[in-house]
């Protein structure tokens, strides 16, 4: 309803004017450069980029590297942020620190995060320093410099994201659907399965995504706390290589359009298991 | 819990709030109440008076800072709400958006560990008594409010609780649908032969639904009895206020047998309470019992305003001292028009004040 009541008279093309050609100039314009660039490589024919792509040892194996990384790592980041969000849906003074607390790492940025834990997980780090200390643990402890110090990073850096995500979607959740459950007999475990659950799946299923994209594109902690040589060799830096020390940039564009559309494929088959599930108001009141 | 209780006892059930600036104060102070089965009771108050608190401290909603909640031999307010077995319905009804009317309405047998075929025949059986017969399959969000409305009762009332809490459930209905609720919710009470507490701000609600009312105010009881009695007889000058009873004269007790002077006029009323001679008192009286020509405690006013409203019309008196009084009457009368206005003894309810 517009208030001057005229049909067809919707400015609506106007307002997302400014939005739609920020995203035409900074993200339609580049896409479409680089998916030109890969089909136009240094020699061979159009498709010569993927051709290499999916037939040297060095490139094609890093779909599966990285996806040994960012799906555990965005599994552990959903699966833990969820039973604590959950729990913290509740606001009170004390929940406020705790989720504070929770959110900082979020400000640290990846290299930092991974200096700090170089000098905490490392082999003479405080950690092995403490366990050896209390003879909890004698053994030699390798944490950094490969798989698991990409992961734990990945962790560590995911989790405030997918916490800050999944709370507000908790706390979207009418809290008296809960004790209405309570007042028909359900205690506290069949309220989160019963009413809880269904109606966040959504936005789980949205949080798993976004979590997954930014997992699978990692770089710096993949460089500085795992072995870029091989277990850690995701794909980005299969494309940093070939665009900066191959200084093939098409060849470069492939990988990351491979990249893409791993991400794609994963976000697509998430959102269309969301499909199956209700989506609609999560609040009990008068529609 | 068991369906063949004899009464429910709410003893000094007593809720406190923390304020900001550290006092604590009793949003509900002190309720003592017996309710045999059968009954019907309305929570009756202004808004914040404490209804609500009151129904979520019984529900198990609430924890309780004093006081104690039994079902006849066993005692309830320690027990979490979903081992208490009250149904409630809330005042935003809370349906389970995400499931059907039929899985809505189920919930609580599912909990209960009911089969599945006692299940489908108490879910239909439920259906019909709020006449939803149809819509089984449509979410919360494909019904309109009253139907909505239904679910919920639907919803509280199939586990045949021993008590069904409802707070304000015809709040956010139109005029015809409220009536007609009402009339079901009386009918579903009957069919049932448990006990429904009823939390309404409304006093025609209230007065038709209800075998006893409650009536509250600040967190405190100040009449408990049946509703011909709150609104012919109120207790306090507060309830009277609350009950309609819209006109007020300051005067003082000229005699205890009820003869008030009230400037230059006389009362002759019915004292509430025990009033000295010589204490200064408040009159009360409903526009309802105010009566235009001669007749007993007959004044002079002058109409000043006229409401119409169908049969009678709501109409503003100024007596010679100036007061001003409202009068429902069925007479005609004009503005500036000099009247006689007279009110029974009985019906003039005299008050400390
Ligand atoms: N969680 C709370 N913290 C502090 N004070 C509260 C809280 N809940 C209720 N109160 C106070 O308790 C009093 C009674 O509230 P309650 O909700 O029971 O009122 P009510 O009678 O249901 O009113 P209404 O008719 O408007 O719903 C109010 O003064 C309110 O401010
Ligand atoms: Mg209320």
């Amino acid at each position: 309803m517009t208030p001057t009541g005229h049909a067809g008279a919707d400015r609506t093309p106007w307002l997302v004017a400014p939005a739609a050609l920020f995203m035409l100039l900074f993200f339609v314009y580049p896409f479409l450069y680089g998916l030109w660039l890969s089909f136009a490589p240094k020699e061979g024919g159009m498709l010569a980029n993927y051709a290499k792509f999916f037939s040297d040892t060095r490139l094609w194996p890093t779909i599966f590297t990285t996806l040994k990384l960012a799906l555990p790592a965005t599994l552990i980041n959903v699966g833990i942020a969820l039973p604590i969000a959950y729990r913290m849906r509740i606001k009170t003074k004390r929940q406020k620190w705790i989720t504070t607390a929770l959110v900082v790492p979020i400000t640290l940025g990846t290299v930092l995060v991974a200096e700090g834990m170089l000098t905490y997980f490392g082999p003479r780090g405080w950690l092995a320093q403490v366990l050896q200390f209390l003879h909890l643990y004698d053994g030699p402890i390798r944490l950094t410099h490969n798989f698991w110090g990409v992961l734990i990073s990945l962790v560590i850096s995911g989790f405030p994201f997918a916490f800050l995500l999944l709370l507000s979607y908790v706390t979207g959740i009418d809290p008296v659907l809960g004790r209405a459950a309570a007042t028909l007999g359900a205690g506290p475990w069949a309220q989160f399965r019963n009413v809880y659950l269904p109606l966040l799946i959504p936005g789980i299923a949205m949080c798993f995504c976004l979590a997954f994209v930014q997992a699978y594109s990692v770089f710096p902690s993949a460089v500085l706390l795992g072995a870029p040589a091989g277990p850690t060799r995701v794909i980005s830096i299969a494309a940093y290589e070939a665009a900066f020390e191959q200084y093939d940039y098409s060849l470069a564009s492939a990988i990351a359009m491979m990249m893409g559309l791993v991400q794609l494929v994963i976000v697509a088959a998430v959102l269309g298991i969301r499909r199956l599930v209700y989506r609609g108001p999560v609040t009990g009141g008068k529609g | 819990m068991s369906s063949d209780f004899k009464e429910l006892r709410l003893d000094n059930v007593t809720r406190r709030f923390a304020h900001a600036d550290g006092r604590t104060m009793a949003a509900l102070d002190g309720l003592t109440l017996t309710i045999p089965r059968g009954e019907f009771v309305a929570l009756l108050g202004p808004s914040g008076c404490g209804k609500s608190t009151a129904l979520n401290c019984i529900a198990g909603l609430l924890p309780l800072s004093d006081g104690a909640i039994w079902l006849d031999d066993t005692r309830l307010d320690t027990r979490p709400p979903e081992a208490r077995g009250f149904g409630m319905v809330f005042q935003n009804y809370a349906l389970f958006p995400h499931m059907t009317v039929r899985r809505n309405i189920a919930f609580g047998l599912k909990m209960r560990g009911v089969s599945a075929a006692e299940q489908a025949a108490r879910v239909e059986a439920a259906v019909k008594l709020v006449q939803l017969q149809g819509h089984e399959d449509k979410l919360p969000g494909q019904l309109s409010g009253g139907q909505q409305q239904r679910v919920a009762i639907a919803r509280a009332i199939v586990v045949e609780p021993p008590l069904v809490l409802m707070d304000e459930p015809l709040s956010n209905l139109d005029a015809k649908l409220r009536l007609e609720m009402r009339a079901e919710i009386r009918r579903i009470h009957r069919n049932l032969g448990r006990s429904t507490i009823y939390v309404t701000h409304d006093q025609d609600e209230a007065l038709s639904l209800a075998d006893r009312i409650v009536v509250m105010k600040d967190g405190s009881v100040r009449q408990v009895a049946p509703p011909a009695d709150v609104y012919a007889q109120p207790a306090d000058l507060d309830v009277a206020r609350f009950m309609g009873y819209r006109n007020e004269l300051a005067g003082t007790l000229h005699d205890a047998t009820g003869v008030v002077r009230t400037g230059s006029l006389t009362f002759n009323g019915t004292s509430k309470g025990k009033l000295a001679t010589g204490a200064p008192v408040r009159i009360a009286l409903r526009p309802d019992d105010l009566v235009v020509g001669d007749g007993p405690n007959a004044f002079a006013a002058t109409v000043d305003g006229i409401e119409y409203g169908g049969r009678e019309s709501l109409v503003d008196v100024v007596t010679a001292d100036g007061a001003r009084l409202h009068v429902r009457t069925p007479v005609a009368v004009r503005i500036g028009e000099s009247v006689r206005v007279s009110v029974p003894p009985t019906r003039t309810l005299i008050y400390a004040a």
